[in-house]
């Protein structure tokens, strides 16, 4: 152990691996000296370690009914937070419901900030009128309110949890394309693009192996600080019946079955509430943490 | 740019009409742009217009004559020309589940949408902006802690959620405000006869019929949700007002005013704060017009007839006139708040001129 410290600590590194490794664990060492940023991190590969393992974890099966079992407050024996009004236990459906979180969460972070980049580098690196109907675009797009936009989507495409995932893709890629952008324009005039050039790389060449890696370091930031809103539209959407269908356990679709129970059995809503903040919270600590360490631009 | 102006090029006040200008030409093309969204939306729609007018039993000739009167033989173009000539008349279409004009039913929702998240924006203002300034003239300490954390957690809550847990809270079990709707039940049933409605702002309409009984009532109906829709804008208010004053306090002139001698509290809440002020219009108009997106999973919590709960009742049985003509309405709000900052932004900073 001693001696890989002192192999990433050598002030003379002798591979391009090497010293990005050091780089990687002065970045590390930097972000655990953040507590607020570490309790982040744990809560995020909690949530990564509760969807993996889900079934091993969970005491009941999260679909089958138990009519017997019905409405059982918490710290009943067997069913600690309780179980819903079909029996069903309230913590196996929150293991289970956090895979359907993380499975919006990744499809949604791995196409909007896509198509947010492309067209954001695209626009940057030719300016002129494909940069201004570009933009147009997605200054368009921003200015539709999401979450509306979102319910129009997908009222016209129909509820379920892909109508979903495209719905919040589609309005979320335009703070990426603007990310990309300004990136963009701050490296498109240097020497090292000149100097490609003259060797005749392409413009796509140029775009994908040249400007857009230099964009990835602000839109992974915004991606983390994304991921909370992504969670929050989801369940919004479920909670209104037009995301993911019952029986499925998804968060903001429980909450809404314990909405009409409340005030008499008022742990049916409460839990899933607390799952759905927990994990936004983690990823919005972890987001904060990340920023304070990457950018250097915010930092004090 | 124009050279042929008699008016001097630099002339303040032409420039800042020149700006203004470019600012209502990018407003329309936006709102043109929202048009050609809803339009392609309602295109897409899988139920059948046509259909959803004339019922299952329709003969093909019925049909035939409908689609000419609704125009959907014309050329995708000519379609979207009418569409844009109908809503700038005023048009939004009839909605299928009331046979009422769609905008009509809109001017009688959207006062409450409105006076719900004005109510909202005016807490997160008045415990927001001090909140911020208190954390950044003391970066680090336990308070700055506490108001980042708080404000974190506005972030991470859903919405519906928090109401939720407000109604169990305060409703349910300490019972210190009203349930959900605008009046208590047996207010609500006197309201048609006892308060012209004026404005449909259940607080000014009372007010003015002086119905006092009834304005208590009201706002003890509003104050809960008013104060959830409040702390989401003050978790984003507080946030941004730290970082500007944190920004200005580091500036030279402060400096110099404290070197004068100057109390710190007139530093602080008079010379930074006045630079303050200019940015924050940008963030409270934001946050103003991301209240009525919040309102809309807010007011199906709360039973509060908004523009939220119109758009998401209307969702339920597919009524998409209703739903594309309030998510217009909506959108026109939003495009509009964000021009008036625009607008105020540049009167308020000469430099931005």
């Amino acid at each position: 152990m001693s001696s890989l410290t002192a192999w990433l600590m050598d002030p003379n590194p002798k591979s391009r691996l090497q010293s990005r490794a050091a780089q990687t664990w002065l970045s590390w060492l930097r972000f655990r000296r953040n507590p607020l940023a570490m309790i982040g991190l744990m809560i995020s590969l909690a949530l990564i370690f509760m969807s993996v393992f889900a079934p091993v974890l969970a005491p009941h099966d999260p679909i089958a009914q138990s009519l017997a079992d019905r409405l059982q407050p918490p710290l009943t024996p067997g069913h600690w937070m309780g179980t819903d009004d079909f029996g069903r236990d309230i913590w196996s459906r929150i293991l289970f419901g956090s895979r359907i979180t993380l499975y919006i969460v990744l499809l949604v972070i791995l196409t909007a900030p896509v198509v947010g980049l492309v067209i954001g580098t695209v626009a940057g690196y030719f300016g002129g009128w494909v940069d201004a109907v570009l933009m147009r675009i997605t200054d368009i797009f921003l200015a539709f309110p999401k979450l509306i936009l979102a319910l129009a989507l997908v009222a016209v495409l129909g509820p379920g949890m892909v109508n979903a995932v495209l719905a919040i893709a589609l309005t979320s890629w335009p703070p990426y394309a603007r990310v990309a952008r300004a990136e963009t324009l701050t490296v498109r005039n240097s020497d090292y693009i000149a100097a490609t050039r003259l060797q005749g790389a392409s413009s796509a060449r140029l775009i994908w192996g040249h400007v857009m890696p230099m964009c990835l370091p602000s839109v992974i930031i915004r991606v983390t600080l994304d991921m909370a809103g992504v969670i929050l539209t989801a369940a919004g959407l479920g909670f209104l019946g037009l995301g993911v269908q019952p029986p499925l356990p998804e968060w903001g679709l429980m909450i809404s079955a314990g909405r009409k129970f409340l005030f008499e059995q008022w742990w049916v809503a409460t839990m899933p509430g607390l799952a759905i903040f927990i994990v936004s919270l983690g990823f919005n600590l972890l987001g904060d943490g990340l920023r304070d360490v990457l950018d250097p631009r915010s930092a004090k | 740019m124009a050279d042929s102006s008699t008016v001097p090029e630099h002339h303040p006040a032409l420039r800042f009409f020149r700006q203004s200008a470019s600012t209502v030409v990018s407003l329309i093309i936006t709102f043109l742009g929202l048009l050609a969204v809803t339009f392609v939306i309602a295109r897409i729609v899988p139920t059948d217009p046509v259909m959803a007018i004339l019922g299952e039993r329709a003969t093909a000739e019925q049909i035939a004559t409908e689609r000419t009167k609704l125009g959907l033989d014309d050329p995708m173009w000519m379609q979207f020309g009418i569409y844009v000539n109908d809503v700038f008349h005023g048009d939004l279409g009839t909605s299928i589940r009331t046979r009422e004009p769609v905008l009509k039913e809109v001017g009688h929702y959207f006062p409450a949408t409105l006076e719900l998240s004005t109510l909202g924006i005016l807490i997160g203002i008045v415990i927001g902006v001090p909140a911020g300034v208190l954390s950044a003239t003391k970066p680090g300490s336990l308070l700055d802690q506490a108001v980042r954390l708080i404000g974190l957690m506005g972030y991470s809550m859903p919405v519906f959620w928090l109401g939720l847990m407000g109604l169990l809270l305060f409703y349910g079990h300490l019972g210190w405000v009203g349930g959900p709707g605008r009046l208590d039940s047996t207010y609500d049933m006197m309201l048609d006869f006892k308060v012209p409605a004026v404005t449909h702002m259940i607080l000014i309409d009372t007010a003015l019929a002086g119905e006092w009984d009834m304005f208590r009532n009201a706002i003890f109906h509003i104050i809960l949700p008013a104060s959830i829709l409040g702390y989401l804008s003050m978790a984003y208010i507080s946030r941004m007002t730290r970082s500007f004053m944190l920004n200005e306090l580091g500036q030279e002139y402060i400096t110099t005013a404290r070197v004068k001698g100057m109390p710190e509290r007139r530093v602080v809440w008079v010379h930074a704060m006045r630079n303050v002020a200019v940015p924050l219009i940008t963030v409270i108009a934001l946050s103003y017009a991301s209240l009525l997106e919040g309102a809309v999973l807010t007011e199906t919590i709360f039973a509060w007839p908004g523009l939220g709960r119109y758009i998401t009742d209307a969702l339920m049985i597919n009524d998409m006139p209703a739903v594309l003509g309030g998510t217009v309405v909506v959108g026109a709000v939003y495009i509009g708040i964000n021009m008036v900052s625009d607008f105020l932004y540049r009167l308020a900073d000469p430099r931005a001129r």
